[in-house]
């Protein structure tokens, strides 16, 4: 199967980059220092604090993971935009693909094989980077988020959506305008989740409306949203104020518009490079 | 039964905007031809192959290789091609490049591997196998990229400007391939603007202009049919040379120099006798066969097509 070919050697392309190695190598820093980090926190927590109340003991371990998972979150999404924006438009570009695409295959096993590659090498990171958070925290204190494994099936969702959002602009636009694209909606959705947080702190209509609208035109930051939500301790949700808490939740009826979001982006993906003069 | 062409195309168009790249081709090669496609750049070669290898989509007519559509998969399994501006996955390795393109083709693994060995070997590379391509100059990478178009043992191999980024070793290689693929069998579309090298390895061609086939020929009867004719005199009036439009329509005098061209050799003995009776004092009398490079001169104009 010609996919299969592809997707190995996409996979192969990014492990022979330097960026892989030069994102593996910072994110091996950051856990270090994460892990430094958390480690004089407990300090504290076993230490000084220890008559502290538990549950505010674990407010602050729930705050830290959560904190630290958010820059992963961010981390892979960069990685995932950073690595696949020229895919598909670098090789169209300098006519790589020409040797490729006519050979006996379809077209459709470029657009799947590259996702399947890419898709393994992200998931690969994003389980380093994730698990080692997760990791540090409960090797170092014993904590455990809520619904783990749900939030980094959320995480995973996020870096798929994105995938296929980069290679349906690499499959129609140049490589510079497929960038500044996938980076504009992703602007648009990470303010309009604020927006959306504070309308729901403040009860005002119009800014939530806004800020699902925001969802809606690329859902990666409410499936983020709603991973934190399924993470944080019950009492920080009922407090409602950390800066990761959400005021407002995404329901799970976003879960469903982000996949079909992903699934339409691949496929329109596909439609465009069958469109495309090569 | 007779076996179906190699490439058939009727009418095959394609435009881009309101530019016809191809106009209207129409075009046959038959299994086991060396077939030579020239015009001028901005002639509608490139769009014609990248038609023909569904590579672009036609906006209209319809093209088949071995009988199946063009576009269809099928079709190109047969195929090997290398395209112009080559450009390649230059971080791998020239045997896993290969190793890559074969997997493409859906060969065995062990028949790979060999046919791999058997290649770099042809194409003189086999001392820079686990060499990555982002290292080889032009001239190696259009070896390896002409590797890569025989890994499958093609039935129709297409070729795009072969030899323009080689030196002259590296064209006599690709003169030789082609020599041994026609020994095989296999169809050979070449498409080029190298005039010498068609020359050499063509059985026919087909002169293209604006997208359209404007002329198509055996090579041999295209060439050696007709024969120009270089004279030096004195003594040549100028109705003397009008009188030599009788065997010729494109008489030219310069000075003492006449050049002209002949339908055929037969031809020869007659204009000297002619010269000699109107008392011209002829110092020299050569006659040339006409190169391929006249001819496309002739059949495509000199103002290349612009």
């Amino acid at each position: 199967m010609s996919v299969l070919t592809i997707a190995r050697l996409t996979f192969r392309e990014a492990s022979r980059r330097w960026v892989l190695w030069v994102a593996l190598l910072l994110g091996v820093a950051f856990l270090a220092i994460y892990a430094l980090g958390f480690h004089e926190i407990q300090k504290d927590i076993e230490g000084s604090m220890r008559n502290m109340n538990p549950l505010a003991a674990k407010e602050m371990q729930s705050f830290f993971l959560i904190a630290g998972l958010y820059v992963v979150n961010f981390l892979t999404v960069m990685m995932t935009v950073l690595t696949s924006v020229d895919t598909l438009s670098g090789e169209i570009a300098s006519g790589t693909i020409q040797t490729i695409v006519s050979k006996p295959m379809q077209r459709w096993e470029v657009v799947i094989g590259k996702w399947l590659g890419f898709a393994g090498m992200l998931t690969m990171y994003l389980l380093l980077m994730a698990g080692g958070v997760m990791a540090v925290v409960f090797l170092r204190s014993g904590y455990q988020a809520p619904h783990a494994l749900a939030a980094l099936g959320l995480m995973l969702l996020n870096v798929l959506l994105l995938l296929s959002v980069s290679l349906l602009g690499g499959a129609s636009l140049s490589t510079l305008s497929n960038g500044v694209l996938v980076f504009g909606l992703y602007g648009i959705a990470f303010i309009g989740g604020w927006v959306e947080q504070f309308g729901a702190f403040l009860k005002n209509q119009t800014a939530m409306n806004i800020g699902i609208f925001c969802s809606l035109v690329l859902p990666s930051e409410a499936i983020w949203r709603r991973a934190s939500f399924l993470m944080e301790s019950p009492l920080v949700s009922a407090m409602g104020v950390s800066p990761f808490a959400s005021s407002s939740v995404p329901s799970p009826i976003m879960i469903v518009y982000a996949i079909l979001y992903a699934a339409a982006a691949l496929a329109l993906a596909v439609r465009q490079l069958y469109r495309r003069d090569l | 039964m007779s076996l179906p062409p190699a490439i058939e195309t009727q009418n095959l168009r394609k435009v881009y905007g309101e530019k016809a790249a191809v106009d209207d081709l129409s075009l046959t090669v038959e299994q086991g031809e060396v077939f030579g496609f020239l015009g001028p750049n901005g002639a509608g070669k490139t769009t014609s192959v990248k038609l023909l290898l569904g590579l672009v989509s036609p906006s209209g007519g319809e093209g088949h290789l071995f009988g199946v559509p063009v576009g269809n998969p099928q079709g190109r399994a047969r195929v090997g091609f290398l395209p112009e501006h080559f450009r390649f996955h230059d971080w791998l390795r020239a045997d896993e490049f290969l190793a890559l393109h074969a997997d493409l083709y859906h060969m065995r693994r062990d028949l790979a591997r060999r046919r791999i060995a058997e290649l770099l070997d042809l194409v003189g590379l086999a001392p820079y196998a686990d060499k990555r391509l982002r290292t080889f100059s032009k001239g190696m990478l259009q070896r390896i990229g002409l590797a890569q178009a025989l890994l499958n043992q093609p039935s129709l191999v297409i070729l795009d400007e072969p030899t323009s980024g080689l030196d002259p070793v590296g064209r006599r290689l690709v003169r030789d391939i082609i020599r041994d693929l026609r020994q095989q069998g296999v169809t050979v579309f070449l498409n080029s603007h190298l005039l010498s090298e068609v020359e050499i390895t063509c059985d026919r061609v087909a002169f293209i202009k604006h997208g359209k086939v404007i002329h198509t020929s055996p090579l041999q009867k295209l060439v050696e049919g007709e024969i120009r004719l270089e004279i030096k005199a004195r003594n040549l009036a100028p109705e003397v040379s009008a009188g030599l439009e009788k065997w010729s329509r494109n008489v030219r005098q310069d000075g003492e120099r006449l050049t002209l061209t002949l339908p055929s050799e037969a031809d020869l003995p007659a204009v000297n006798r002619y010269l000699v009776e109107q008392g011209v004092e002829v110092y020299a009398f050569t006659p040339q066969q006409v190169s391929l490079e006249d001819l496309f001169i002739e059949i495509v104009g000199t103002d290349g097509g612009l």
